[in-house]
């Protein structure tokens, strides 16, 4: 990897993050003076972020030569021979990423302006806001994987205290510190990686990591992968640590959208696209990744099929998709651009559902139970437009932005080849019926059919209604992206292309399956999902309350294929156990040793204060008997 | 001193003089020294350490140092002895003279530990100056003058500034005894004798004040006289010393009393004797 | 006879001094000893002045003899002003340190 110094408007890139996290300073260090520009100073920020990235992005794409930009900004950590810069890099890959940021991110920070607006802590909450943002920009930005971490553990914090936002409710507490532990866990593995990095190579930097991976043994490299890809699991909500992801929705919905759907679980892809010269020295890890991203893609579908609540749904299909961009970038070279292309259509259709969802909560006095709603489409039409187009897109409805990423992402999965090939392309389009499946299943129960919801308490009466423009607007934006977004980063503007710098170009000459039968297959799969949500939901009335008697498949799904009890079971009851013992021995044991000690100290501590007389002599006739050591010891050294 | 001083031989045996004063005052020194750790009365104790220190001033003068034997029996004797003896009257002999030790297991370690010290250190000196030479102190080696011509070239040369650091020790110590032993008293509140002797014929007696110590208890200023009732007579009081307290006062030692160490030394506690002029226990 | 014997003198001297300040309870007299201790420290310097053919020892056992009559100034004016606040001049009576 060749990188150029920056110059002009990319020397003045840290701006990208300045701005974001002086804003979160500001509100946070402000306190209620700013509760009533609160919210304008952090949509302001981010959105002049997102001008300014705007603008970077333009002067990378107008260079020549090398299209990786790094610019220094100062020493972070000098230890002896570990020297790591803080650093910024800016290249095709982390110019999409500052896009997909600041872009959906503004248009998310103006939708809160609305959904907030009757919130007494507003202003935290944009502060919460900016300081993700600023975070996910030094993740996506920072040059080394050090400044990566950083970013890593800020963007940790800034969910953590987003999913938590609503503290006094136990369930978003939970939730918050499940999340919290949960992306423990995986950035144990990426802090482990960056040691073996420094260990290996004495260096934590991109350049130097992803340039001399060809020196390291296979079974480091492989070790590096395997870790990075926990830290990304934990990130991401991948197969095994996705259980934390749809507890997340807990936290208030533009959370829901922003970091939960469009930008943060994305990290994990970045880490994996980031690190391709370690993957492609290690097949063994990327195999792994495909087998991650395939397994998560099944749970995540199987599990959305079940769930009534709204959000959830969205989340477990968040974790499908994600699983898709795993499968994608673990498929190597013809994979990467298929799933970060897949990673920006999704960030806008599912921020778009995102928002839709929280609009229909808006208007459902905050009920997320899709078995109360029904019939909406009438009550409010922008949010079933928009929120409809963001579906079509999501199960790859022709032509829309879905149908062109996933498409991509199945066809490179089926020419990976031989076997393998043939099961991640087949889980790829069961995936896509599935995903048809419950998407058809929540706009039903949600859109169509009889209004089920109550009437609701006097003071709050349910009254579906149309949310105001500031929520509307953003939401009309994310769906004309929906529709647009996959057309032009795969036909018009082929993203292929503008990361070519970054993966090379890696065009196949032939298909294993030829991408005409694959798109019949997807589509047949997507027609054959939406006709069984039909069957199953949409000719007949939806029960109000959740039917008991259902199939042990049904039961799996709805406790999301027992994830959390595996958990439990696997990790947690054998720690709990562990922890016990542990105290049992630090009682008993240890500190049955230590107060022992004490004790011991404590007595002869007792009996030698009594010759703490406080009667003068005492003392001088222990200074005599000192002194006859002493004269002693003399003679004896000079005698013997 | 110029026969002791000629008596004083070279080399490492002394002269037959020499050898008689040591054996004579050698003895008499020891003496005075156990004399002073042993004698009940404080007084005795200073006489005897008076003659201790004298039989020393002699050994200075016949080891070649008349000018320190000088001082010594001047400064030492003389005046600082002189100072102990002011202040032993003006304290008076306690109950701190009883012979009776409170802190047990005091004495026999002390004595041990003594005789220890003693054998191991005088052991160590035989040991190690029996063929000490005398290089002697003659005319040539003192500068071609006396004894106190030389120690004053080395005091005012070498010595210079220890010499004037002991010069602010010794102004120092005489401030420090000041402010210790000093009373603060009212500017102008002393009396006249002429005042004195007119409040003293306003009252009903005007003969003079009982004497201090008179049927007290201890023989010291601050004892009270005490009246037949057993009562302190406060006008037979020192002035000088702050008033006290009847029962903070020391009380005579009686070996029927000897109990304990406070019932030895007086109790300073007033919980434990509350009523004036005697034990009710 | 050699000057070991004197060494040996003040030796002794210095002992009995020494187990007079542990054995006596009236801080007059403890002074008293810690006197002969000085004294008998000032002897042993004077027999190793003859000995070494040097005034040395004789003038800073003059400095001992200045600096013990400034100590037993001081040392006498503190027993006074103990004994006019507590009335005692034992040593076993100044035990508050303890605390």
């Amino acid at each position: 990897m060749h990188t150029v110094p920056a110059s002009g408007l990319l020397a003045a890139s840290w701006l990208l993050i300045a701005l974001p996290l002086a804003g979160a300073a500001v509100l946070l260090l402000g306190g209620r003076r700013t509760d009533r520009w609160g919210h304008l100073l952090g949509v302001a920020t981010v959105a002049v972020a997102f001008v300014i990235g705007l603008a970077c992005t333009v002067q990378l794409g107008g260079m020549s030569g090398s299209k990786s930009v790094n610019l220094d900004l100062f020493t972070f950590i000098s230890a002896g021979t570990l020297d790591v810069k803080a650093g910024l890099l800016f290249d095709p890959l982390s110019a999409i990423f500052v896009l997909l940021i600041t872009g959906v991110g503004s248009l998310i920070h103006i939708y809160s302006v609305g959904y907030m607006a009757d919130d007494p802590g507003r202003r935290r909450f944009f502060a919460y806001l900016n300081l993700f943002v600023a975070a996910m920009l030094l993740l996506v930005l920072g040059n080394s994987y050090v400044a990566l971490y950083v970013g890593w553990e800020g963007v940790g914090l800034a969910s953590f205290l987003l999913i938590a936002f609503w503290y006094r409710r136990p369930a978003a507490v939970t939730a918050a510190k499940k999340a919290f532990v949960m992306n423990r866990v995986g950035d144990v593995g990426l802090a482990l990686a960056i040691f073996i990095m420094f260990a290996q190579l004495g260096t934590t930097s991109f350049v130097g990591v992803l340039g001399s991976t060809g020196a390291l043994a296979g079974g480091v490299l492989t070790a590096l992968g395997l870790l990075l890809l926990l830290g990304a699991c934990g990130k991401s909500g991948q197969f095994p640590l996705q259980a934390w992801l749809p507890d997340a929705m807990e936290g208030p919905t533009p959370v829901s959208a922003l970091i939960h759907a469009a930008t943060m679980v994305t990290a994990g892809v970045y880490l994996i696209a980031r690190s391709a010269p370690i993957y492609d020295h290690a097949p063994a890890a990327r195999t792994v990744v495909t087998i991650i991203g395939a397994i998560t893609l099944m749970i995540g579908a199987i599990a959305g099929c079940a769930y009534d609540d709204i959000k959830k749904v969205l989340a477990y299909s968040t974790v499908s998709q994600i699983g898709y961009m795993f499968l994608a970038v673990g498929l190597g070279p013809i994979g990467y651009v298929a799933g970060l292309a897949h990673l920006l259509t999704h960030g806008f259709f599912k921020a778009g559902l995102f928002l839709g969802a929280g609009s229909v909560m808006h208007a459902m006095n905050d009920s997320v139970d899709m078995r109360r709603f029904g019939g909406l489409w009438r009550r409010m039409p922008v949010t079933f437009a928009t929120f409809g187009l963001g579906y079509l897109a999501l199960i790859g409805f022709p032509l829309l932005s879905g149908y062109w990423t996933k498409d991509a992402i199945i066809e490179a999965a089926f020419d990976h080849g031989g076997t393998t090939g043939y099961v991640l392309g087949g889980v790829g389009v069961l995936g896509a019926g599935l995903t048809a499946f419950y998407m058809t299943r929540l706009m039903f129960m949600t859109f169509f059919g009889r209004p089920r919801w109550d009437a609701g308490s006097a003071s709050t009466p349910v009254d579906p209604h149309e949310s105001p423009g500031v929520m509307t607007v953003p939401m009309i934006v994310l769906a004309v992206g929906s529709v647009a977004a996959g057309y032009l980063l795969t036909q018009a503007f082929p993203l292929s292309a503008w990361l070519s710098p970054v993966f090379g170009t890696n065009k196949l000459e032939s298909h294993v399956v030829a991408p005409l039968w694959i798109g019949v297959l997807v589509i047949g799969a997507m027609v054959l999902g939406v006709a069984a949500a039909w069957l199953f939901v949409g000719r007949r009335e939806v029960p109000v309350v959740r039917p008991a008697r259902v199939s042990p498949v049904v039961r799996a799904a709805r406790n999301a294929l027992y994830a959390d009890a595996i958990n439990e079971s696997l990790f947690m009851r054998p720690g709990q156990w562990l922890a016990r013992a542990l105290v049992f021995v630090d009682n008993r044991r240890v500190d049955g040793a230590v107060n022992g000690i004490a004790a011991t100290l404590g007595g002869s501590s007792a009996r030698l204060g009594r010759a703490q007389t406080g009667f003068v002599r005492s003392y001088a006739l222990g200074m005599l008997g000192g002194a006859v050591v002493v004269a002693g010891a003399l003679l004896a050294v000079t005698a013997g | 001193m110029t026969v002791l001083a000629a008596a004083a031989g070279t080399g490492t045996h002394l002269g037959g003089a020499e050898t008689v004063v040591f054996w004579i005052l050698g003895p008499i020194a020891l003496a005075g020294a156990l004399g002073m750790v042993f004698s009940r009365n404080a007084v005795h104790s200073a006489l005897w350490l008076v003659n201790t220190m004298l039989c020393l001033g002699v050994f200075y003068v016949v080891q070649q140092a008349p000018f320190l034997g000088a001082v010594q029996i001047i400064v030492y004797t003389g005046a600082i002895m002189i100072l102990f003896l002011f202040v032993l009257m003006l304290v008076g002999r306690d109950s701190s003279d009883s012979v009776v030790e409170t802190l047990r297991g005091q004495r026999v370690a002390a004595t041990v530990l003594g005789i220890g010290f003693a054998g191991l250190v005088g052991a160590g000196i035989a040991r190690a100056t029996t063929n000490l030479t005398v290089t002697g102190l003659n005319t040539d080696q003192l500068g071609g003058n006396g004894n106190i011509n030389g120690i004053a070239r080395l005091l005012f040369t070498r010595y210079l500034l220890a010499f004037e650091v002991t010069s602010a020790l010794l102004i120092t110590a005489a401030v420090g005894a000041m402010v210790l032993a000093h009373i603060e008293r009212e500017p102008g509140s002393r009396r006249t004798q002429k005042e004195l002797s007119r409040a003293r014929f306003l009252t009903d007696r005007p003969q003079t004040l009982p004497g201090p110590g008179v049927f007290a208890r201890g023989n010291s200023v601050a004892a009270p006289a005490l009246l037949p009732d057993g009562r302190p007579a406060e006008d037979s009081l020192a002035t000088g010393i702050e008033p006290q307290e009847i029962e903070q006062m020391p009380r005579p030692t009686d070996r029927a009393q000897l109990g304990s160490p406070d019932d030895a030394l007086g109790t300073l506690d007033p919980a434990r004797d509350d009523s004036p002029g005697g034990r009710t226990r | 006879m050699t000057l070991s014997w004197y060494l040996v003198l003040a030796a002794v001297l210095f002992t009995i001094g020494a187990v007079g300040v542990l054995v006596r309870r009236n801080a007059i007299v403890v002074f008293m000893c810690v006197e002969l201790m000085l004294n008998s420290v000032n002897l042993t310097l004077v027999t190793f002045a003859r000995a070494s053919g040097t005034l040395d020892g004789q003038v800073i056992a003059f400095f001992v003899m200045v600096v013990a009559a400034a100590e037993v100034v001081v040392g006498l004016a503190i027993i006074m002003s103990i004994y006019r606040t507590r009335r005692s001049a034992s040593v076993d009576d100044a035990n508050l340190l303890k605390y």
